[in-house]
């Protein structure tokens, strides 16, 4: 387990931490879920002892890692830009923390062969760096750091420099690949469907701080504040509340709590089909529904219909279900 | 179009006239009048025993002079492309000085420090060691003029690289030496090859600051350029047009040896 107790960072003036804490279980695969600039790189790399925290602790393993140097911490890191020795083969990237251990030679070659079966690049011993695809590269990287036999692996946006094909397969492709090999692994990333697709716990981070932790499915059905609810999906705006465009029921009838729309464009995508309504204040409000549930309405353009939240609404300012983030930062 | 052409038709002369009338000219005219009554005649200018020992002395101070700043000019690029410390900015300045001050002036330079009556010379003479009108002043003078030139090749170059690879070379447990040597030291190799040859160019050809400090006795302290001065101040103009020739073609070696780094680091090895 990873814990990470009161961690705070500042560099000059700015304050790239502001007293954070988390806990990474045995065995998962957690996400740092944030925007640019939240802080989510910085609590990696603070994990992974390439920056020190100005106050507050890390241990892995239940062992105090704070002031230990990176080489002695038992981590594996994978960088956005990949940080490939673009002079050595790809077998001498991925010996390379045998080799600085002074392994034997024969167990190095054979730990290289695996890990280079595991990642998909069996044959691509002697090539170098270069002549790699970006996806290729960051498999290298992934078997460079896994060669060590990491307590703790760490990835800063390991898919952020690839395009969306190779993104989506490589996501899929790590989460098989954690499945396999059980190693506890934190990942950062903005992407909130990568987070929600491959996470089991999901760390959302805003402006320094950890606004929320919970499982991909509790924080999109209980977001803690409005930026995580807005974070992890499409909202729209009803009355006073936030709610998700698909926790709204359209009815011809008048029902307890509705509100009367006017439609003003209905779009088919496949089985989905969105709607933008205008309420009688001239508010607008998205709604999605299944295809079946459009036609049986009959929906078109013009129509007057009453929208009525089906989720427990979640008021903007305050209100019942808004909690203060720092309660909820600590109490994943 | 014809107007264009004619543009760059005249350019191109006027490039290519400008180069020869400058470079070209001159050096061929070197070797022109070195050869133009033989062999026999040169050979014998270039073998006497003032020649060979100033070739000698002028490889044995480029051979102390460049390692040594090569391995200041590979630590203090580190350290100004790696480290953030206090007076970075002055040292960074400080170090173009051997560039901006003129050779003479750093002859003048080091005779006030560790001439006989400079501020270490005293000391430095009354336990036993001669700097100034002796090799150490020479090396001295050669090693401050050719100071910048490693620094400022492979500081760039570690910039450019970034320190990611450093970063991954140290979680997966690389010592400071270790990502040096594995990481570091191949990623900056051409910078720093490029740099040493450059160096060793000017090394060899250093005549102002190397010609006040020497003293300029033959057969002991005088070095390749100071014995073309000398042969040409003499009147012995087909010595001195043999000792430059020599001079020119090492100079053409180090040339041909920073040409055939040159398409390597192009290549990048990215």
């Amino acid at each position: 387990m990873i814990s990470v107790t009161g961690v705070t960072k500042r560099f000059g003036d700015y304050v790239a931490l502001d007293d954070v804490s988390l806990e990474v279980p045995d065995g998962s695969l957690t996400a740092l879920l944030g925007p640019s600039g939240s802080g989510k790189s910085t609590l990696l790399r603070i994990i992974g002892g390439l920056e020190s925290p100005d106050l507050g602790r890390v241990t892995i393993h239940g062992e105090d890692q704070t002031s230990v140097p990176p080489q002695r911490r038992g981590i594996g890191f994978v960088f956005q830009h990949y940080a490939a020795f673009k002079h050595m083969t790809v077998r001498d990237n991925v010996a390379f923390g045998l080799t600085v251990r002074k392994r034997p030679r024969a167990e190095v070659a054979a730990k290289v062969d695996e890990l280079l079966e595991i990642v998909g690049l069996a044959g691509y011993q002697q090539r170098y760096p270069s002549q790699l695809s970006g996806g290729q590269r960051q498999r290298m990287a992934l078997a460079r750091a896994l060669a060590v036999e990491p307590k703790v692996l760490l990835l800063d946006e390991p898919f952020g420099a690839l395009d969306a094909k190779v993104r989506a397969d490589l996501r899929e492709w790590l989460r098989k690949l954690h499945d396999e090999v059980h190693v506890t692994t934190l990942l950062v990333t903005h992407d909130q469907e990568e987070a929600m697709s491959i996470a089991d716990q999901i760390a959302v981070m805003d402006h320094s701080r950890i606004e929320q932790v919970g499982s991909p499915r509790e924080l999109y059905d209980e977001p803690a504040t409005p930026f995580v609810m807005r974070f992890l999906g499409p909202v729209t705006r009803l009355g006073e509340a936030l709610v998700r465009p698909h926790d709204i029921a359209l009815s011809h009838d008048a029902q307890p709590g509705s509100h009367e729309a006017q439609v003003a464009r209905v779009v088919h995508l496949g089985f989905e089909v969105r709607a933008e309504l205008e309420l009688g204040d001239g508010e607008e409000v998205a709604v999605q529904l299944p295809r079946n549930e459009a036609d049986e309405l009959e929906l078109g353009v013009g129509d007057i219909v009453h929208v009525r939240s089906t989720a427990l609404p979640r008021a903007l300012d305050g209100g019942p279900t808004e909690r203060e983030p720092e309660a909820d930062a600590l109490s994943a | 179009m014809t107007v264009d052409r004619r543009w760059r038709i005249g350019l191109r002369v006027l490039g290519l006239g400008y180069l020869a009338l400058l470079l070209l000219v001159p050096v061929g005219l070197i070797f022109y009048r070195t050869f133009e009554h033989g062999l026999t005649g040169v050979w014998e200018s270039i073998t006497t025993p003032a020649a060979i020992h100033a070739f000698w002395l002028t490889i044995e101070v480029t051979a102390i002079a460049v390692p040594l700043n090569t391995l200041f000019g590979i630590v203090m690029a580190m350290a100004l492309a790696r480290g953030e410390w206090r007076g970075k900015g002055l040292v960074n300045a400080l170090i173009d000085l051997p560039f901006a001050v003129s050779p003479v002036v750093i002859g003048l330079s080091l005779i006030l420090v560790y001439g006989i009556d400079g501020w270490l010379g005293g000391a430095l003479a009354d336990a036993g060691i001669q700097v100034i009108f002796s090799v150490p002043g020479i090396v001295l003078a050669t090693i401050f003029v050719s100071l910048p030139f490693v620094v400022r090749e492979v500081t760039p170059v570690l910039k450019e690289i970034g320190d990611e690879q450093e970063q991954a070379a140290a979680t997966l447990g690389a010592g400071g030496w270790t990502t040096f040597r594995r990481v570091t030291l191949p990623s900056i190799r051409w910078g720093v090859a490029y740099g040493v040859v450059l160096s060793v160019a000017r090394c060899i050809g250093e005549f102002g600051a190397v010609s006040v400090v020497s003293g300029k006795i033959s057969g002991e302290t005088e070095t390749l350029t100071l014995l073309v001065e000398k042969r040409f101040a003499n009147f012995d103009l087909a010595g001195a047009y043999a000792a430059s020739a020599l001079l020119a073609l090492i100079a053409l070696g180090t040339l041909l040896a920073m040409t055939m780094i040159k398409p390597r680091r192009e290549e990048g090895d990215a």
